[in-house]
């Protein structure tokens, strides 16, 4: 599992020092960690559930659960983080259900995608906007 | 299938009301003498489940004057629908009559002569007056509220919301949700939730570390001969919209599919009507409702819409019923063989000069009220201009609040949050310490100084105006734009994330903001902790002393494009 160190985004509007804003996901770096991951196949829409929340409540921990029934492995992306490649879970033949989760830090808003790999070999994915936001606004 | 659904196009008031157009010129009393209780309150009684739906209230025990909004643009699907309305399109959805009482409560157009015409609204013990005799024709209705009732006012904050909870428990409140009330912080909330004697429902609450429910998520009532569950829904935004290290071990959210899991599980459990209170916020709950089946009724809060007549999302009728005690709505439902057969509704308005006012609870209120009534009741300056807050943009008071912030601080650029609470003064009102209060009480009201680079400002106006214009209700949080004082900006609504603003400048001297210049910018309700400065009603009142006399036109600093 990789996370990256980035400083928190989220901020109040008092302290702020820095905060990025949203930029184009890096597709090509994205597409490529994803081809390595299916062996060049392009993945079906669907067939993988990943839970995450719409917007953050804090950048640095957010939970996210991925559920694909008939999976041996999951792997998960986060397209505007500087490392793209969160976390891959394999699920041996054993396993009663195809369900993990985790909480991973997401440097800025983004969309996380999830790319399950079948047992008979074809690959699933599906995706979630994940905003980033700095907050202290609502009411 | 639902046969025979049943809408009656009651609306705020009868016929007999509509009589009394282009009242705005004439004398309080003549226009309140047209209105009667008996009017106010008629409802030819419907089918077997009543429930009553007040929310959003920010504490305010006493009338009010409330302006709705001038501007609350709706972006994506939700453009010109309700509550997306204003003024005359508002008037001629509704087929309500310019000038009139319905005119007044509901829309902004010739505020003041209305107001002067119509009264004050709101008032709990109006309120409890309304609720009593909803109860006296039907005894077995359920009596909820939305939340955000236990913050808003001097009093509310000096008791830490133990005012409201005696008024709530008073008027037979029977579940809750919740958003404000967590700004007394988590220890508070559960000092308070362990003696209501009703639940506080929250299914979308969760413990932050373990990633379980920590609240009652629904309870079922038995009530007309049927089993009626209420789910409750919080404010999902809490931790980012307020300051999330007063309540850290807690996780919000929209949370659908535990939504949908909690509607399943009280139809399993034989549940015939599912009713949903929420805090998600109009456009939430109109696509939660379109996401989630099962769910009969929303009972909508706060984005503080009054919406005269329910909005339907297929099967599931939606419900807005304002905010600061300026509306009951009753909702009367035919619920046979497991199914919603019909339903009649009525949003009521709460006007104070014509509801009398119940002498239990005005005798509650004002008991709380007295150990704080010479703090309340001192002038602190006079306003020769009408006074509000609520709009997507920039209202009247908060452009006194933002110059008051920026002569008391000495900063160059002022924010204020925009909050969608906070009440209205009329041209020639006295601003009495608790209007100050009524337009800024909050738990982290420090008025803070400190400087940004011109890039940090622009971050800032793009982040806010995202979680009002993302064109998915899901990413917006239902607050306002916050309010900027000496910076004046370009905004395209319908632009996409991080493009919507531009042309910012110093308003004072039409100088363009330099991205990597800093500036001198003080503002409050930072989310941060250990945010330092004097409070923010404390600079607001030295700074009204000195004035004496407020006059004040609204900014003209805002440029809205793509609306």
């Amino acid at each position: 599992m990789h996370f990256t160190r980035r400083e928190a985004l989220a901020l109040g509007l008092g302290g702020i020092t820095a905060a990025a804003l949203p930029l184009p996901a890096l597709a090509s770096k994205v597409d490529d960690a994803i081809a390595a991951f299916t062996g060049g196949a392009t993945p079906a829409e669907g067939g993988v559930t990943l839970t995450a929340p719409e917007i953050a409540e804090n950048g640095n921990t957010v939970p996210i659960a991925v559920d694909a029934p008939g999976a041996v492995a999951v792997a998960v992306f986060a397209t505007g983080n500087p490392e793209t490649g969160v976390v891959t879970f394999r699920f041996g033949p054993a396993a009663g259900s195809r369900m993990a989760s985790t909480r991973v830090r997401l440097a800025k808003t983004q969309d996380v995608i999830a790319v399950a790999q079948m047992e008979d070999g074809s690959f699933a994915r599906t995706s979630a906007t994940v905003k980033v936001t700095i907050g202290g606004c609502g009411g | 299938m639902i046969s025979r659904r049943e809408f009656i196009q009651a609306g705020l008031a009868t016929s007999a009301i509509l009589g009394a157009s282009g009242l705005g010129m004439m004398p309080r009393m003549a226009a309140a003498q047209g209105l009667t209780q008996d009017q106010l309150l008629q409802f030819d009684d419907f089918g077997n489940v009543t429930l009553v739906h007040v929310t959003d209230i920010h504490a305010q025990l006493k009338p009010i004057w409330f302006r709705e909004p001038s501007v609350n643009l709706g972006v994506g699907p939700a453009h010109g629908l309700p509550p997306h309305l204003t003024g005359r399109a508002f008037l001629e959805a509704f087929g309500i009559a310019p000038g009139g009482p319905e005119a007044y409560a509901l829309t902004s157009d010739d505020f003041v002569a209305l107001a002067r015409a119509y009264g004050r609204m709101g008032g709990m013990d109006r309120v409890a007056t309304v609720i009593k005799a909803i109860r006296a024709a039907r005894p077995e209705a359920i009596i909820l509220d939305g939340g955000d009732t236990w913050h808003g006012s001097m009093t509310a904050l000096r008791t830490r919301g133990q005012d409201m909870v005696e008024v709530m428990n008073a008027l037979g409140v029977e579940a809750m949700t919740s958003h404000w009330e967590w700004t007394y912080g988590a220890e508070r909330v559960n000092e308070i939730v362990a003696g209501l004697p009703f639940p506080f429902l929250g299914a979308n609450i969760f413990d932050a570390e373990w990633d379980e429910p920590a609240f009652d998520p629904y309870v079922i009532f038995e009530r007309g001969g049927t089993s009626v569950a209420v789910i409750g829904q919080a404010f999902p935004y809490m931790p980012i919209a307020n300051p999330r290290w007063m309540f850290p071990d807690y996780s919000f959210g929209i949370r659908q599919e535990r939504m949908q899991d909690m509607v399943d599980e009280v139809r399993a459990k034989g549940a015939q009507l599912v009713v949903c209170l929420s805090h998600n916020g109009f456009d939430v709950d109109r696509k939660m409702a379109a996401q989630v089946q099962g769910i009969d009724v929303i009972l909508t809060g706060h984005t503080h819409d009054a919406i005269p007549e329910p909005v339907l999302v297929g099967q599931t009728i939606l419900i807005a019923s304002g905010s600061n005690g300026k509306f009951v709505s009753r909702v009367d439902l035919d619920v046979r063989d497991g199914q919603m057969m019909g339903f009649r509704h009525k949003l009521i308005p709460v006007f104070a000069d014509v509801i009398a006012p119940d002498p239990d609870m005005a005798a509650l209120i004002d008991d709380l009220r007295a150990p704080f009534a010479a703090e309340l009741g001192e002038t602190i300056a006079t306003t020769e201009s009408l006074l509000y807050r609520r709009g997507n943009f920039n209202g009247t008071w908060d452009d006194v609040i933002c110059d008051a912030i920026r002569a008391e601080r000495d900063a160059q650029i002022a924010l204020s949050p925009g909050v969608r609470w906070g009440t209205t003064l009329l041209p020639g009102d006295p601003i009495t310490r608790e209007d100050i209060f009524n337009a800024t009480a909050m738990t982290y009201g420090q008025c803070y100084r400190t400087q940004m680079t011109g890039a940090t400002l622009r971050t800032i106006l793009e982040d806010v105006a995202d979680n009002i214009f993302n064109t998915d209700p899901y990413y917006q949080q239902g607050g306002d734009m916050v309010r900027l004082g000496g910076l004046a900006y370009t905004i395209d609504v319908s632009a996409p994330m991080g493009k919507r603003i531009s042309d910012l400048r110093l308003s004072d001297d039409d100088t363009a903001i330099e991205p990597g210049a800093s500036y001198v910018v003080a503002g409050w309700a930072s989310v941060n902790e250990d945010t330092e400065g004097p409070q923010i009603w404390d600079v607001i009142e030295s700074y009204l002393r000195k004035t004496g006399t407020v006059t004040r036109g609204p900014s003209q600093t805002v440029t809205i494009k793509g609306a």
